[in-house]
């Protein structure tokens, strides 16, 4: 199983984004390394949800916001790691949605579930495969370090 | 110009993040960068051509989707063009 290694300052911020836009989704980028079998997260970028129409169970980040967090990562020799959210009173699992909206190949997908506003489980899913037809879900292991 | 070539799409250009072309538009950059790095074309373009509908294009801070010209816009060398794949879901 691959895995994420994330300082507990930075797991502890993009959880708390999730209870602060409660009831609903949060979103951001995670900025990183590539460690063997996995990434090294170093910091969370909070983005802007721009699905206002339907923001308690669908989240989008602007494309040029995209553009510009990749410039900053880029000149702190970081890589977009990849990216998180919140499910507000659904499980912290990735959805058909999630999903077919899942572009960013060998990128992990955080997912917290925040229950009545307490953050709860938090799962990291990498997006394995090489090609959008042969792409998949494959859970990974989360360790925080202090 | 400059191409920023995001993350998925990286161990197609030897590890690079970043590219330099030179060409005169658009498409003619994204023609030479996938003539330079093969694997990439079907990552951003359909088999007909056209750039995959998730594949965004930033001509610096704006959408080439929007530009007058499309991907027919003309660059400077002092350019950068950004590939970004969307980024969307939820529960």
């Amino acid at each position: 199983m691959s895995k994420i290694l994330i300082p507990a300052g930075v797991y502890n911020q993009l959880r708390d984004h999730g209870e602060e836009t409660y009831p609903h989704e949060c979103c951001g980028a995670l900025l990183g390394r590539p460690e063997q079998d996995g990434w090294r997260i170093v910091s969370a970028v909070r983005a802007g949800n721009t699905r206002t129409d339907s923001a308690h169970n669908r989240y989008n980040i602007a494309p040029l916001e995209l553009v510009k967090i990749e410039r900053e990562a880029n000149r702190q020799g970081l890589e977009i790691a990849g990216f998180y959210h919140s499910h507000p009173d659904h499980p912290a699992q990735w959805s058909q949605t999630d999903f077919a909206e899942a572009h960013w190949l060998g990128c992990c997908y955080v997912i917290t579930e925040v229950t009545q506003g307490k953050a709860a489980t938090t799962n990291s899913f990498l997006l394995a495969g090489t090609t959008e037809e042969d792409k998949r879900f494959e859970q990974q292991a989360i360790v925080v370090e202090d | 110009m400059t191409i920023y070539i995001p993350t998925p799409l990286r161990t197609y250009t030897g590890g690079r993040n970043a590219v330099e072309i030179n060409a005169p538009t658009v498409a003619e950059a994204l023609a030479a960068l996938t003539s330079d790095n093969p694997e990439l074309r079907k990552h951003l373009f359909t088999p007909e051509g056209k750039v995959r509908a998730f594949v965004n294009l930033y001509l610096n801070d704006e959408d080439v989707r929007y530009l007058p010209h499309k991907e027919a816009t003309a660059v400077k060398d002092s350019d950068t063009l950004s590939i970004i794949p969307s980024i969307a879901g939820g529960a």
